[in-house]
C-alpha cells in the first residue's frame, strides 16, 4: 500500500530550499479559503497557533481540545525558553549555527531541510510573539534579553521568567480567541478525538467524544491537522500533564499513518526526584537552571552527610569534569545518562539514592540572591512547595524524568503524513529533533509549524480539493462512529477487578525499566513479551465505573491507557530494531569506551516509519525506511567535551 | 497520616449535591492533595463505587485546571499556589478536610468538584488580545520596552486563568482576572492601539457573564495562585473610566 517514502524535500542548496518552495507552492485564493473547513486537533503552541493563523487567513477552522479551555494545553508548562537565531548578543550566532546545533543535538537523525527551515523561521517567531504582547525578559535599555541553554555555545534563548511556555501559549490562545470571536474558528473544548475518518484514502474528518455529555459525534473537513503533542505518559510518570496521551496519533496510525521513530524519547536531566508510591507525575525544573547551578554528587559511594557538610574536595562536579567545554550545559541525553551512572555507582543523594545535587551556592555568592530570585524565583518556589526545602539555602535534588518525545507521526516536508490530507504538527510529528531535542527548541518548533510553515504548506494539499469535503452522512463516518461507540461500551462492560491506573502504573514501570534511559535487546524482548499479557489482562479485568453518556473521567483514562498498551509495543519494537545508540536512544550494546552513545551511520542513518498491520504480536508492524541524506553537515561523533 | 474527608458529591447539575464522608489512610506527608484524592478514588473503584470527579492536568500549578475549595479556601491553605501544589504536610494528622468545588454563579457545576469556567474564555474573546497577524510583525527589537514595564506586564500576565478570584469573592467578581489581562496589555506599547476598546469590551463581557463587582474584600488577591496584586483592579477601574470618557468624547 505504501511505496517508497518521499519526503518531498525541495531541490537546490539548503539555504534556499524553503524560499524556493514557497515561491512555487500552490496557493488558495482568499475568496476560496472560506470554502474549506480545516479540523485542528489540539490547541497548544502548534495547534493554537495554526488554528488562529488559518482562521485569520480566512479558512473555516474547527479546533478541538480535551482540556476545558484551549489555554490549558500542556505547552503552558514549558519553562525555560525559545531559541532564535537573532544574534542579538553578537556572539557568533546565525541561522546556520542554530540549524547545525539542532541537527547535531539530535545526533544526526533529523532531516536537514526541515531543521534548516526551523532555524530560518525562528526569528519571525520572536517578532510575532513580541507583537502579540508576550512579555519577554528585557534589559534596562529596553532590548530583549537572552540566556544560554544546553547544547549551544551561544546565548540565543528568549524567555519570560520561568514561564516562557505559558506566555507563548497565552499569545497563541489570545490570537485564537480573537478568531473565535470573529467566527472563523469554532472551538470545541472538552472534546476528545477518538478516531480519524478516511474517505477514498484521504483524511476527511474525525470522530469525537464530548467529555461533558459523553456524546460521540462526527465532524467532516477538507483536511485534518493533528497537533496533539507527545506520548511521554506511556511511562505513567513523566513531566507531561495527566491528560496527555497518544490516542489521536495512535488512532491515525491504526488508520494507515506511519509512526516514525517511536523509541526516541527524551529523559530530561533536571526533574524533582520521585518520592513515593502514590506519585502521579514528575515536575521539571527548567534546564535554564543549569546556567547558574552546578551539578554534583559526593565522590564517595554511600556518603549520607548533608550537602553542607561535604567539603569541596570530596564533591564530584561530574559534568564539569567529563565535559569541560559544555560543563553543566551538556545536552539532555548526556546529562541524564551521567546522572544515572553516578546513582548506579551508589553516589546518588536523597532518601531514595536516585538524585544528584544542583547547587546554586556559587551563583548566589557571585550574583546575589536577588538576581537568582529574579531569574528562577518561580522554579525555586515550585521546588519548595513540592519538597519542603529551600533551594537558596541547600542544593536542589534532581533526577532525570521522561519529558518529551521526539518520535511521532511521519510527515513530509509539507508536514503531511503519508495519508493525504492528514497533517501533523508540533510534538505530534517526528520531524525536527532527531534522536534528542535541545532545550528551548520545542516551543520554537510548535510555533514555527503553526504560524509560519503549515499556513504555506496546507494549500499545497487543499488546492486540489475544492468541493471534495464529504458530508458526515458518508458511510465511512457511520462506520467509524459505530466502532468508537462499540469500544466505549466494551470498556464499560468488562467490570473486572483492577483500576485503569493500576494498569497504567504497571506499564509505566515496565517501560521505564526496559525502554527508559538505557535499553538492551534482552530487556526489550522481555518487555515485548510482557506487554501483550498486560494488555490481555486489561481487556479482561479492568474496571471502568460509570456510564458512557455522562462526564466520566475513568472512561476517558481507560481509552487512553488502552492505546498506550498497544503503542508501548510499537515503541519497544522500534527500540529493538534500531540496533545502535543515538541521542536519547541508548542501547547498552553500543557505546564508546567512555560510555557515550555509539551511532551506526552505515546501517541506521534513516527514519524508521512503522505501518500498522494488526494488533501487536499477532501481526508485527511493517517497517519503512526513509534514508536521511546529509548534503551539508558531516556526520561526526557528537562531542561536548 | 490519616484524614477525614467531607467531599461534595453531585451527579450532575440537576441532581442535588451533598457532602459525603470518606477516609484517607496511610497518607505520606509528601503526597500532594490531589494524589491523596487519587488514592481515595482507587479505594472507591475497588469497592465498586464511583470515584470523585475532580479536574487537574499539569499538577504543577501552571495550567489552571484544578479548582478545589479546601476547607473553605479556594486552592486550599498554601498560598500562593494552586490546589495541585498543596501537600499533605500542610495538614494536621487526623484533621477533617472539607473539599468543595469553586462556587460562583458564572461557573455552573458539571459533576462533583468539576465546574464549567468557559465564562473566562469568553471575557478574553471579547478583547483580551492584540490583533497581530502572523507575518506582519516588525523586527522584535525595533520597539524598546523599558525593563520595568516588561516586568509589570509579566507580573500581570502570569494569571493562570483558574477562576479562584471569582470563587473566593463574596460577589463572585472576576475583576482580578479581567484586570490582569487588561493591565498586561496596557503596560506594553503593542497593546496601545486597542487599549480603549479592549477594556470596554472585556468589562461588558464580564458583566454579561454574571460576575459581580469588586467591593474591596481582597479575597481574590489572598487566594490567587499567581500572586496577582489587587492593585490591578484599581488600574482596571482607571483604564475603564478613561476609556468611557474617551468614548463619550467621541475619540
Amino acid at each position: 500500500m505504501i511505496g517508497s517514502l518521499d519526503s518531498k524535500t525541495p531541490a537546490g542548496p539548503l539555504a534556499g530550499k524553503w524560499t524556493n518552495h514557497k515561491d512555487h507552492a500552490r496557493l488558495v485564493a482568499p475568496n476560496n479559503r472560506r470554502k474549506f473547513e480545516i479540523i485542528v486537533v489540539g490547541s497548544g503552541l502548534a495547534g493554537g497557533s495554526a488554528a488562529a493563523t488559518l482562521g485569520e487567513l480566512g479558512y473555516n477552522v474547527k479546533c478541538f481540545c480535551y482540556q476545558d479551555s484551549p489555554r490549558r494545553a500542556h505547552s503552558i508548562a514549558a519553562q525555560g525558553g525559545i531559541n532564535a537565531a537573532k544574534n542579538y548578543q553578537n556572539d557568533g550566532d546565525s541561522v546556520f549555527r542554530l540549524f547545525y546545533d539542532t541537527i547535531k543535538g539530535g545526533d544526526f537523525r533529523a532531516r536537514e531541510a526541515n531543521v534548516y527551515r526551523l532555524a530560518e523561521v525562528s526569528n519571525l517567531i520572536i517578532d510575532q510573539c513580541v507583537e502579540q504582547g508576550v512579555p519577554f525578559a528585557r534589559e534596562y535599555g529596553g532590548l530583549l534579553a537572552n540566556r544560554s541553554f544546553g547544547g549551544a555555545q551561544v546565548s540565543r534563548t528568549f524567555y519570560a521568567r520561568g514561564q516562557t511556555g505559558q506566555q507563548l501559549l497565552l499569545g497563541a490562545y489570545q490570537a485564537l480567541c480573537r478568531q473565535i470571536a470573529a467566527g472563523t474558528v469554532e472551538m470545541f473544548s472538552q472534546t476528545e478525538m477518538l478516531d480519524v475518518v478516511l474517505v477514498d484514502g484521504h483524511a476527511k474528518g474525525i470522530i469525537t467524544r464530548n467529555l461533558v455529555t459523553g456524546k460521540i459525534e462526527a465532524h467532516s473537513g477538507d483536511a485534518v491537522v493533528l497537533a496533539t503533542g507527545g506520548y511521554g505518559n506511556v511511562f505513567y510518570l513523566s513531566t507531561n500533564a495527566r491528560g496527555c496521551n497518544v490516542t489521536a496519533t495512535y488512532r491515525a496510525y491504526k488508520k494507515g499513518a506511519l509512526f516514525a521513530n517511536p523509541c526516541y524519547t527524551q529523559i530530561h536531566p533536571t526533574c524533582i526526584p520521585v518520592t513515593g508510591q502514590n506519585q502521579s507525575k514528575l515536575t521539571l525544573m527548567s534546564e535554564s537552571l543549569r546556567n547558574d547551578g552546578r551539578v554534583w554528587v559526593p565522590k564517595k559511594a554511600g556518603d549520607k552527610r548533608p550537602p553542607a557538610k561535604i567539603p569541596e574536595a570530596e564533591r564530584d562536579y561530574y559534568l564539569e569534569r567529563k565535559y569541560p567545554s559544555f560543563g553543566n550545559l551538556a545536552p539532555r541525553d548526556i546529562s541524564s545518562r551521567s546522572a544515572k551512572e553516578v546513582c548506579d555507582e551508589g553516589r546518588g543523594v536523597g532518601e531514595s539514592g536516585r538524585g544528584v545535587y544542583l547547587d546554586f551556592a556559587d551563583a548566589i555568592a557571585r550574583l546575589g540572591e536577588n538576581t537568582i530570585r529574579e531569574r528562577y524565583g518561580n522554579l525555586f518556589h515550585i521546588y519548595e512547595k513540592i519538597t519542603g526545602e529551600n533551594a537558596y539555602e541547600r542544593p536542589m535534588r534532581i533526577y532525570p524524568a521522561v519529558h518529551y518525545t521526539m518520535g511521532g507521526l511521519w510527515v513530509d516536508y509539507n508536514l503531511m503524513s503519508n495519508v493525504p490530507g492528514l497533517h501533523v504538527i508540533g510534538e505530534a510529528n517526528f520531524s525536527d529533533h532527531g534522536a534528542n531535542r535541545l532545550g528551548a527548541s520545542a516551543l520554537m518548533q510548535g510555533l514555527a509549524d503553526g504560524y509560519f510553515v503549515l499556513p504555506y504548506t496546507l494549500p499545497v494539499y487543499l488546492a486540489g480539493q475544492i468541493g471534495k469535503r464529504p458530508s458526515t452522512d458518508h458511510p465511512e463516518f457511520g462506520k467509524a462512529q459505530s466502532e468508537v461507540e462499540a469500544r466505549t461500551k466494551k470498556l464499560l462492560s468488562i467490570d473486572g477487578k483492577r483500576s485503569v491506573d493500576s494498569f497504567h502504573k504497571e506499564l509505566g514501570l515496565l517501560l521505564w525499566d526496559k525502554c527508559g534511559m538505557a535499553r538492551n535487546a534482552a530487556g526489550l524482548r522481555e518487555a515485548l513479551g510482557r506487554i501483550p499479557e498486560l494488555r490481555e489482562e486489561f481487556w479482561r479485568d479492568v474496571r471502568v465505573p460509570g456510564e458512557d453518556e455522562e462526564f466520566n473521567q475513568s472512561l476517558e483514562r481507560a481509552g487512553r491507557v488502552a492505546d498506550f498498551l498497544e503503542f508501548a509495543e510499537l515503541m519497544c519494537t522500534d527500540a529493538l530494531t534500531r540496533d545502535e545508540s543515538c541521542g536519547g536512544h541508548f542501547r547498552e550494546e553500543h557505546q564508546t569506551p567512555d560510555g557515550e552513545a555509539l551511532r551506526d551511520d552505515e546501517n541506521f542513518a534513516d527514519v524508521f516509519a512503522w505501518e500498522y498491520q494488526g494488533n501487536g504480536s499477532v501481526a508485527p508492524p511493517k517497517l519503512h525506511r526513509e534514508p536521511l541524506v546529509f548534503e551539508t553537515v558531516q556526520l561526526t561523533q557528537r562531542s561536548y567535551k | 497520616m490519616k484524614f477525614k474527608l467531607r467531599v461534595w458529591r453531585q451527579k450532575d447539575p440537576k441532581t442535588k449535591g451533598k457532602l459525603v464522608a470518606y477516609e484517607a489512610t496511610e497518607v505520606s506527608p509528601n503526597t500532594s492533595f490531589l494524589e491523596m484524592l487519587d488514592s481515595v478514588n482507587e479505594g472507591l473503584v475497588a469497592r465498586g463505587e464511583e470515584p470523585i470527579a475532580f479536574d487537574s492536568d499539569c499538577r504543577e500549578g501552571i495550567c489552571g485546571t484544578c479548582a478545589l475549595t479546601i476547607n473553605g479556601e479556594a486552592h486550599g491553605p498554601d498560598h500562593p499556589g494552586a490546589a495541585c501544589e498543596v501537600y499533605m504536610r500542610r495538614f494536621k494528622d487526623g484533621a477533617t478536610i472539607i473539599v468543595e468545588p469553586f462556587r460562583a454563579k458564572p461557573f455552573p457545576l458539571i459533576k462533583d468538584l468539576v465546574v464549567d469556567r468557559s465564562a473566562l474564555d469568553r471575557i478574553v474573546q471579547a478583547g483580551g488580545f492584540v490583533a497581530a497577524r502572523a507575518g506582519s510583525a516588525p523586527e522584535a527589537n525595533s520597539t524598546l520596552i523599558p525593563k520595568q514595564n516588561a516586568d509589570r506586564a509579566m507580573e500581570a500576565a502570569a494569571c493562570i486563568g483558574c477562576g479562584a478570584c471569582a470563587a473566593a469573592c463574596p460577589n463572585a467578581s472576576a475583576m482580578l482576572f479581567t484586570a490582569a489581562k487588561v493591565s498586561h496589555l496596557a503596560f506594553l506599547p503593542q497593546g496601545q492601539p486597542e487599549r480603549t476598546r479592549r477594556v470596554l469590551k472585556m468589562v461588558t463581557a464580564m458583566d454579561a457573564e454574571g460576575f459581580g463587582n469588586c467591593t474591596n474584600t481582597y479575597e481574590c488577591e489572598a487566594v490567587c495562585p499567581a500572586d496577582i496584586s489587587a492593585s490591578l483592579i484599581a488600574k482596571l477601574n482607571r483604564e475603564y473610566a478613561v476609556a468611557r470618557l474617551r468614548r463619550n468624547a467621541g475619540e
